[in-house]
């Protein structure tokens, strides 16, 4: 299943500077693997030592945050657009 | 300090070389979480781990002379703030150095034996957000952006429209479509650019995220200069121990959204300690929350140290941040400085509004009911020691959220204008 998969700026550094690519996986999991296979190093910005998402990384399934879905089990149906942002605050 | 330059070399959101001191004593960014450093410039995550960024300083020997010799704002303490030396000269808000004070009514009526409240409701756009965007103003100018923005709960969005109008910069402010409406009008009355987005806060929190990552020249207060912002919170903390004559309180009871604040206040209090401008003493740091929207209290009571996020359903929007970046601080804190995290229920938080406006004659928005109903629930679970100096803050004034308590107060009586009536009524 081929997803859309936008790119914080931070990371433009492992995607040759695109904004947004494509990626294969049926749950966030996959596609971070998929990620991980054609831009070597990012899985590991995104995901802490013990394979978790990284605690000031916000992971999106179209417009749910995967915190609120199944976390990297979320499905990722084909042609959905998920977004990874740094976590911010304000108010 | 070695700095790293495996990001953007020190420029401005638009590419510009920055000006010799432009952050006065500010050395770089350092990520919170890993330590890593990079150079000063509009970013807010570590390139290593996505952590938040801190700004880092060299601080030269402050004294209090030189702060009581400064303006009665907060740039008396600019030493301490990543802004130039020249910060007065660039036309601002000018916020800070809010009256303290002694509120021995209140306390009579909680049962504390001294109290203060930090009002913060007197800046120039009735809230602390005045502070921190006077420093995310200045770090906006010094970075060249040419649109000065941020996604708000209200405060926020008051405080970034009127400071870019006296600054002379575009201003484009989002907030949840359901926001109070007197918090869209008074941003409104100073942009053209107010954006109602149909979400939460979180949602425009996200939306904000990602265009501050597509737009080039654009500084998003509490998102790409959010380093430089959040450290305007501590000029809380400095005014508060320079008001109580250079000296810490024992308890403080501070609200928490992004937790923020909080974080900061204590940071403030440790650099006071460290530049020897007040005596090193414990204290106890508390923070406040709405149950409808408590990640932050929900982890402390369980004894966790991780955020799970909410969905905010409280009347306390100022404070309705489901997702708090800074909760996990905020739990350190707490914990380690022997305070505690307390939440109270919408009705609660009505009840501490009108509660503090008959007792001390201040007027808080919800959030400052959120605290002082907390202080109140500290005080009544036996968390906080009624013996010792405590400072309460408000936020902000309650002009600006009139529907939480228009059904709890009105008229005591309509009458026929005779004195006769006026006598039968039951007034006196």
């Amino acid at each position: 299943m081929s997803v859309h998969v936008r790119i914080p700026t931070i990371l433009r550094t492992y995607t040759g500077g695109a904004s947004e690519v494509t990626a294969d996986g049926a749950t966030l999991s996959a596609v971070l693997d998929d990620l991980e296979a054609n831009h070597t190093g990012i899985r590991a910005r995104v995901l802490d030592d013990g394979g978790e998402l990284r605690r000031f990384v916000n992971v999106y399934v179209g417009n749910d945050d995967v915190r609120f879905l199944e976390g990297l089990a979320s499905p990722t149906p084909d042609g959905t657009k998920i977004s990874i942002i740094p976590a911010v605050a304000g108010g | 300090m070695s700095i790293a330059t495996d990001t953007s070399p020190a420029t401005g959101t638009t590419g510009s070389a920055l000006r010799d001191r432009a952050f006065g004593n500010a050395t770089g960014l350092a990520c919170r979480e890993c330590g890593h450093e990079i150079e000063l410039g509009p970013h807010y995550a570590c390139p290593e781990c996505f952590g938040p960024l801190e700004v880092a300083y060299d601080f030269p020997e402050v004294t209090r002379e030189q702060i009581e010799a400064g303006p009665r704002n907060i740039w008396r303490y600019k030493a301490l703030l990543p802004v130039p030396d020249d910060i007065e000269q660039s036309p601002n808000m000018e916020p800070g150095y809010t009256r303290l004070l002694r509120a021995d009514n209140l306390a009579r009526e909680l049962g504390l034996e001294k109290l203060w409240v930090k009002d913060d409701s007197t800046n120039p756009t009735n809230s602390f957000k005045d502070r921190v965007v006077a420093c995310a103003l200045s770090a906006a100018t010094e970075f060249h952006s040419k649109v000065f923005a941020c996604p708000s709960t209200g405060n926020l969005a008051n405080a970034v429209a009127a400071a870019g109008a006296r600054a002379g910069i575009k201003t484009v402010v989002f907030i949840p479509a359901n926001l109070e409406k007197p918090k869209q009008v008074n941003s409104a009355v100073y942009t053209e650019n107010l954006v109602a987005v149909n979400g939460n806060y979180d949602d425009v929190n996200r939306l904000a995220s990602e265009i501050a990552g597509e737009e080039e020249g654009w500084a998003f207060v509490n998102v790409n200069v959010r380093p430089y912002y959040a450290e305007g919170s501590k000029t809380l903390g400095y005014e508060i121990a320079e008001q109580l004559g250079w000296r810490l309180p024992d308890q403080i009871v501070i609200p928490v959204a992004s937790g923020s604040q909080l974080t900061k206040v204590h940071k403030a209090f440790q650099e006071l300690i460290k530049l020897g401008l007040v005596e090193d003493k414990p204290y106890k740091v508390y923070g406040a929350q709405a149950t409808g929207c408590s990640p932050v209290s929900v982890a402390y009571k369980a004894g966790i140290d991780a955020i799970r996020p909410v969905k905010p359903d409280t009347i306390a929007k100022s404070l309705a941040i489901g997702n708090p970046a800074d909760g996990i601080y905020v739990l350190d804190i707490c914990r380690e400085t022997g305070g505690a995290v307390e939440d109270i229920t919408d009705d609660q938080v009505r009840e501490a509004i009108v509660l503090l406006a008959r007792t001390e004659g201040i007027f808080t928005e919800t959030a400052g009911g959120t605290t002082v109903g907390v202080l109140k629930k500290l005080v009544e679970t036996g968390q906080l020691d009624t013996s010792l100096e405590t400072v309460v803050i408000n936020t902000g004034h309650g002009l600006k959220t009139l529907d939480a308590v228009s059904d709890l107060v009105g008229a005591a009586a309509t009458i026929e204008p005779s004195y006769a009536a006026f006598t039968a009524s039951g007034i006196i």
